[in-house]
């Protein structure tokens, strides 16, 4: 009984199936939004589904004299890695006492997972363009990896010093969130760029700026391996909000969760919409002097109880 | 399954596109077809990037020599079931290049076309409908 609930859990509610379902429909409030902002009509709801679906009956090619194994196992890591941390993230947030030490360690390495399916996925396709978006991919983790640790560090401070991150919502369920601080609205912003930098929306869609290297490191993708590419991307566009709002305004166990998601998905539209694309030596420039910066002024007024 | 296959064709058909030496106004009509004014992307269209990601190849250009071995590994490199919709009266017939030297004939010679669209250029209006007639008909 135990393992097949917990089959359920991964694979069905919060896992794969309601995060894929979830963060497809967001894509399309994404592409709708956006042409609403071009002043366009749109696609229908059903868009990203239809795509997807598509996608899935299409054929599959594997590029001549390329690694299959890597090329197909790149767009499966983004999936899994983000099943499990939707598992982890609802599971949390829905029972903050059940959490096992060093969960939040955990949690930053599943979000490595994504980038290096794209890396190894690009490297492994024998294609010199997704040779190109798989080094710039490389070259962006690094960039916005730096603010991100320093963010979590200054929660963690924040926290009393605990990685548990049952023990983060529950010091925010006792003393109040932590945005509303000097330290936790400049934590905030920090996170919320690198959320679009990890989910590589406008200003730092540079791996695979359709203008310049035609998609980068998904170039040579058909069919099955494009729609989990893109079913990560959609998941990751649910999950990583929602992990803002656990680790700073308090976790989403309660309806106020609903408007606070909004909020944060409209504001990623708009950056994306109101940006052109960076280069890449900019954008490392930018997350290095810029939010690293940034992000070392909010641990200092953390530590100082700001 | 196969009614599956074709609703998510018909609904997201992503579009490439081939310019295979034309003279530009063909690039610059279709280019017009994702402006807010047409907006084609209340129907799914999409236009991508490469070939893997297509469903729907929008050929532009009399085809000559040079052109003829791209487009055919450009066809080849697309995922099936695709289309291929000619889009100018260069690419239907040779249009006024019928006699040049260079010039080895209509597409659908070499790859199986299914929306001819004739105009030099054609309007943007009536590529919609060539492609929307040409996707009731799958």
């Amino acid at each position: 009984m135990n393992i097949v609930k917990i089959l359920f859990q991964y694979v069905v509610f919060p896992g794969f199936i309601f995060t894929g379902v979830v963060g497809l429909f967001l894509t399309w409030i994404d592409r709708k939004v956006t042409a609403r902002i071009h002043w366009r009509v749109g696609p229908p709801w059903f868009q990203p589904y239809a795509d997807f679906l598509k996608l899935l009956l299409k054929e599959t090619m594997i590029p001549q004299g390329s690694s299959k194994v890597l090329f197909l196992l790149g767009p499966l890591l983004g999936v899994i890695a983000m099943s499990i941390f939707a598992v982890m993230l609802f599971s949390m947030n829905f029972n903050p006492t059940g959490a096992f030490i060093g969960d939040l360690i955990v949690i930053i390495y599943l979000l490595a997972l994504p980038p290096i399916g794209i890396i190894l996925g690009g490297s492994a396709s024998k294609n010199v363009l997704a040779a190109v978006g798989a080094s710039r991919e490389m070259t962006q983790y690094f960039a916005y990896e730096l603010p991100f640790l320093i963010a979590i560090a200054t929660i963690i401070l924040k926290a009393g010093g605990s990685i548990k991150f049952g023990q983060i919502i529950l010091a925010q369920q006792a003393n109040g969130p932590f945005l509303y601080s000097i330290s936790g609205v400049i934590t905030a912003v920090v996170i919320l760029l690198t959320i679009q930098a990890k989910l590589s929306y406008v200003p730092f869609d540079i791996p695979e700026a359709e203008q310049e290297i035609m998609a980068g490191p998904y170039i040579e993708y058909s069919g099955v391996a494009l729609a989990l590419y893109k079913l990560g991307r959609a998941m990751m566009l649910f999950l990583l909000p929602l992990f803002l709002i656990s680790l700073l305004w308090g976790g989403f166990a309660d309806w106020w969760a609903i408007p606070k998601f909004l909020l944060i998905i409209v504001l990623i539209v708009l950056i994306k919409n109101t940006n052109p694309r960076l280069r890449i030596d900019q954008a490392l420039k930018f997350f290095w002097l810029g939010l690293g910066i940034l992000s070392i002024i909010g641990l200092v007024f953390a530590y100082h109880g700001l | 399954m196969g009614n599956a296959k074709l609703w998510g064709l018909k609904k997201s058909p992503w579009v490439f596109h081939v310019a295979a030496a034309s003279c530009n106004n063909c690039d610059i009509e279709i280019l017009d077809l994702i402006t807010p004014r047409w907006d084609v992307e209340r129907f799914g269209i999409v236009l991508v990037g490469s070939p893997r990601h297509a469903d729907a190849l929008l050929v532009t250009g009399v085809l000559n020599r040079k052109s003829l071995p791209r487009v055919l590994r450009v066809y080849e490199q697309t995922p099936k079931p695709c289309l291929v919709i000619a889009i100018g009266t260069c690419t239907c017939d040779t249009h006024m290049f019928e006699r040049s030297y260079n010039v080895v004939g209509p597409y659908d010679k070499y790859i199986p076309v299914d929306v001819y669209i004739p105009g030099c250029p054609p309007k943007p209006e009536s590529m919609i409908l060539g492609i929307v007639k040409a996707l009731k008909r799958l």
